[in-house]
């Protein structure tokens, strides 16, 4: 096909720049986890639960990200899969002694399963917007509600992970503060960011922003809507588990509050909001100013100014930090941080 | 495909009728659309032409009746299947995808047929070079105009490569000045690759310049068909339009 | 894959009320809501019957659910109001709640005195809090997603909750009546407490309901509902209705807040588990149908009493979030029919 018609316009070569652009992106990614690794060697030992903090909440974030940002479908229970990947890690583990490793497949594959169930029903029905949000926080609830009264799962006890009389990595078991944790924790991220970054430019990845931006437009042009919906949020499912697993693990415990509470889905919504929906980066950087919050804060109210002695001792002023947080950047930076920055950098 | 198709006609439409709440948006509506032939549909607002594009691309189900494409029944299938089964609709109002640039709008429709993404990117650029989009092509879609929104929305259906194209409205919204390369680029298409066209068009020049058929379409009924230069002169058409001018611009 | 609205003379309606195409096998399941819910309600109740096996037992959640029910009415209300004027998926409704057992908690505790006074003081209270949050941030964002709206008032949610929490710390506190003799009805008991709630709930809801069907000003709210442009055409002050009408929605929740404060573990999260009663009750009774949430609420309270009895062993809101996803699934416009207040 020629034309004359097409004004003389410098054609850009996008097959380069597109290869490009995902080098550009992993070569961010390897920078950003070699400055992480230098974290243990900076903090000191006992603030090494921050850094643990600050890596989960980025693998709940990255998860939910590719489900509601990318994808357009606002999840409001993503604990769901958080705590089926925690439950299936220390059920499998209590119970028949499995590797963590190997639970954390089954885990994955067990909330893919079941966010491709409530994908399903949802979009078979039309569940959309608000409906869809509501429908699965209702979802997280029932499982926490479930957990909470089902025997064979220990009811409102829950798990303890037994714990070693030695290090080990096949049972992902390291001495309180070993180093080990952090660097499995930042390589579970990687992994959950070069995933994500892969899948957003594979078919299904190109396809899922399709859909969100135009849901009947992608229909007609012959995406299978269904199926792609599908596959990303068994995806998003998969990495939140994954973050479930680890949790147990370093936390050596888990109860229905715990894993399925609706703070662990605000806690996948949260860093992404204020990082930036549908940007790659934005969970991580969410990630990291929300982590750190709870133990600066519980410092800081240790020995508050003289003007806030009524708060010594008191809990909840974190929360009460992001939660201001999360209104400020939806009232005034709906992209969120880097969504904010992207913006001012192409108009610059 | 065309052996297992005896008629020869790549779309064949039957008894079609659709309603909204009592009031009938399509009433037996019948249409055959010969391979390679040109068919424009006109009517006034409300005939039901768009309703009529919804069912046969099956984005809405008709209440009885049957659509075949290439002589299979795709009555009641859901649009993608009808997409990957050879027709391609466009929208009337534009539905880009609004975060993506006019180039990834056409990637992603090109990637459906299955290819690789290089392919896939190839065709998109050469698609772009063929609508004249190449000079705005890597502006983010949210950010253009109505006129760019409906080439975009017409180069992404051809990425597609359909067999059958259902375009609806997309030469409105556009000057004079730029229709005529489109005019100009659909007819080349039928000429070089054999592409069937159904398009709706309150454009009377555009439809009596490329259509070898039409058809006008009144409440949801098919009122006249036949040769352009006879449809026009039908009294019953003349009278749908009330005295509209129908032969301008 | 049914019928889909994607007829272009018909566009849906973005960001506003959320449009949905009907599909056949919706229509079938709910053609009599109304006759399907008391089937269901009818069905609880034997089911329940069988599984305890006591008429005591049965009598006296049928009792203790009608009477829940009325508060989730009043909370409910407040609720669809919200979303039926605002277009607010409004999730900070439970800590509103919250809020109102608080302030019950403080007044009885500074004056000493029947936890009832504080009832004036909730009302006012949470009607101003609602009405300031309403004109400092909720203003702003008119017309905005339904997920932005959603964010902010997750936001302002954990905010309240957290802020409780610093003030009054997380152990639990209680506002009780020096007395709350039982009192019977049909053989089965129920607190003095419980029955004042529902009472005064009931009362409150009729209220609100004769203030927006009988009065100029909750003309105007009807209006706005139906069309903010249409409204502020004809010289209404729609930012005006706005801070009222959400001033008015979690009037509701204080309200209820203070009348379930005699009977409940006070605690900065109390309010959590209403959350989602009232959006079950919300979206059953039609989002933003306000008469369809005061119905709703009293089925909604059996369903919970009857279901925990019928459901032996796990929790009674099991079946309530059972019920949410059924009606979701199949009637999304609620028993009564989504629609302006």
């Amino acid at each position: 096909m020629t034309t004359t018609t097409a004004p003389p316009a410098p054609t850009p070569a996008p097959t380069r720049e597109r290869a490009q652009s995902l080098k550009r992106s992993l070569l961010i990614l390897v920078a950003i986890a070699a400055v992480a690794a230098c974290a243990p060697f900076v903090l000191p030992e006992s603030r090494q639960s921050i850094a643990i903090r600050v890596l989960i909440f980025a693998m709940m974030a990255i998860g939910w990200n590719l489900m509601s940002g990318y994808g357009g479908m606002f999840s409001f229970g993503h604990a769901a899969y958080f705590g089926i990947g925690a439950y299936t890690d220390t059920y499998l583990l209590v119970t028949f002694g499995w590797s963590p490793w190997l639970a954390l497949v089954v885990g994955a594959a067990l909330a893919a399963l079941v966010a491709a169930g409530i994908g399903y029903v949802a979009f078979r029905y039309k569940l959309r917007s608000a409906y869809f949000a509501l429908g699965t926080f209702a979802i997280a609830e029932m499982l926490r509600l479930l957990a909470t009264n089902t025997k064979w799962v220990n009811g409102t006890t829950g798990y303890h992970v037994p714990l070693l009389p030695e290090s080990s990595w096949t049972m992902l078991q390291f001495g309180a503060n070993a180093a080990e944790y952090f660097y499995i924790g930042l390589a579970m991220v990687v992994v959950c960011m070069v995933v994500t970054l892969l899948y957003l430019r594979s078919r299904s990845g190109i396809y899922t922003v399709a859909i969100r931006d135009n849901e009947d437009a992608a229909d007609a042009l012959g995406i299978s809507v269904m199926r792609v919906r599908l596959t990303t949020m068994a995806l998003s499912a998969a990495i939140t588990a994954a973050a479930g697993m680890f949790y147990a693990q370093y936390y050596t415990f888990v109860d229905p509050d715990t894993a399925f509470g609706s703070a662990q889905s605000v806690q996948a919504i949260a860093p992404a909001v204020i990082g930036g929906v549908a940007t790659p980066w934005g969970p991580l950087v969410g990630a990291l100013i929300l982590g750190p919050l709870a133990d600066l804060t519980v410092t800081w109210l240790r020995t508050p100014p003289a003007f806030l002695d009524f708060l010594t001792g008191r809990s909840g002023l974190d929360v009460v930090l992001y939660a201001i947080l999360l209104i400020v950047i939806a009232l005034v930076l709906p992209k969120g941080i880097v969504g904010s920055i992207q913006e001012w950098w192409k108009r610059r | 495909m065309s052996t297992s198709n005896p008629s020869g006609n790549v779309l064949e439409v039957r008894g079609v009728s659709k309603s909204f709440n009592g009031v009938h948006a399509l009433a037996d509506v019948d249409l055959d659309v010969p391979e390679g032939s040109i068919v424009g549909i006109i009517g006034p607002n409300g005939a039901g032409k768009t309703t009529f594009f919804n069912v046969v691309a099956g984005a809405l189900r008709p209440d009885s009746g049957h659509v075949r494409l290439f002589g299979k029944d795709v009555t009641g299938l859901p649009p993608h299947r009808i997409a990957h089964a050879g027709m391609a609709r466009t929208f009337q109002l534009m539905r880009p995808f609004g975060s993506m640039t006019a180039r990834e709008n056409v990637v992603a429709a090109a990637l459906t047929r299955g290819g690789s993404h290089k392919d896939a990117r190839l065709a998109a650029d050469e698609v772009i070079d063929a609508t004249g989009m190449a000079a705005w092509a890597d502006a983010t879609s949210d950010s253009l105009h109505t006129a760019a929104l409906k080439r975009l929305e017409l180069a992404r259906v051809l990425a597609i490569r359909p067999r059958i194209l259902l375009l609806d409205e997309v030469l409105a919204g556009l000057v004079p000045a730029e229709r005529a390369p489109v005019v100009d680029l659909l007819a080349r298409l039928r000429e070089a690759e054999g592409l069937t066209l159904v398009f709706v068009e309150h454009i009377m020049q555009a439809v009596m310049k490329l259509s070898d058929t039409v058809v006008v379409f009144d409440r949801g009924r098919v009122i006249a068909s036949g040769e352009p230069t006879e449809v026009v002169a039908d009294p019953r058409v003349v009278e749908a339009y009330l005295g509209q001018e129908l032969t301008g611009a | 894959m049914t019928a889909r609205t994607t007829s272009e003379e018909a566009v849906p309606s973005e960001g506003g009320t959320i449009s949905r195409g009907g599909t056949s096998r919706r229509a079938a399941l709910g053609r009599s809501p109304v006759t399907v819910t008391f089937a269901l309600l009818i069905g609880l109740t034997v089911a329940a019957l069988l599984r305890s096996g006591s008429t005591a037992i049965t009598g006296q959640a049928l009792l203790t659910g009608l009477i829940a029910g009325g508060v989730y009415s009043l909370l409910a209300m407040g609720l669809s109001l919200i979303f039926g004027v605002l277009d607010i998926v409004n999730f900070a409704h439970g800590a509103f709640l919250g809020v109102g057992l608080f302030v019950t908690y403080e007044v009885a505790h500074q004056t000493g005195l029947n936890p009832y006074i504080a009832l004036p003081v909730a009302i006012v209270g949470l009607f101003v809090l609602g009405a300031l949050i309403q004109l400092l941030l909720l203003n702003r964002t008119i017309g905005g997603s339904l997920e932005r709206q959603l964010l902010i008032t997750l936001g302002l949610s954990l905010l309240i909750s957290n802020v409780l929490l610093l003030a009054f710390g997380g152990d639990p506190l209680s506002a009780n009546l020096t007395s709350d003799p039982g009192v019977h009805v049909f053989g089965a008991v129920a607190n003095l407490s419980r029955v004042i709630a529902f009472g005064a709930a009931l009362v409150l809801a009729v209220l609100l309901y004769v203030l927006l069907e009988r009065t100029s000003f909750g003309r105007a709210i009807r209006a706005v509902a139906a069309s903010r442009q249409g409204a502020g055409l004809v010289g209404i002050d729609v930012r005006l209705v706005y801070v009222v009408t959400f001033g008015l929605g979690t009037a509701c929740a204080g309200a209820a807040g203070m009348l379930i404060a005699p009977f409940t573990t006070i605690t900065p999260t109390a309010g959590d588990q209403f959350n989602i009663l009232a959006f079950v009750v919300v979206v059953m009774g039609g989002l933003g149908n306000v008469t369809g949430a005061l119905v709703s609420g009293l089925i909604v309270g059996l369903v919970e009493q009857l279901g925990g009895v019928a459901i032996a062993g796990q929790s009674p809101l099991l079946g309530v979030f059972i019920l949410f996803l059924l009606i979701l699934l199949i009637r999304p416009q609620g028993i009564f029919g989504a629609k302006a207040p």
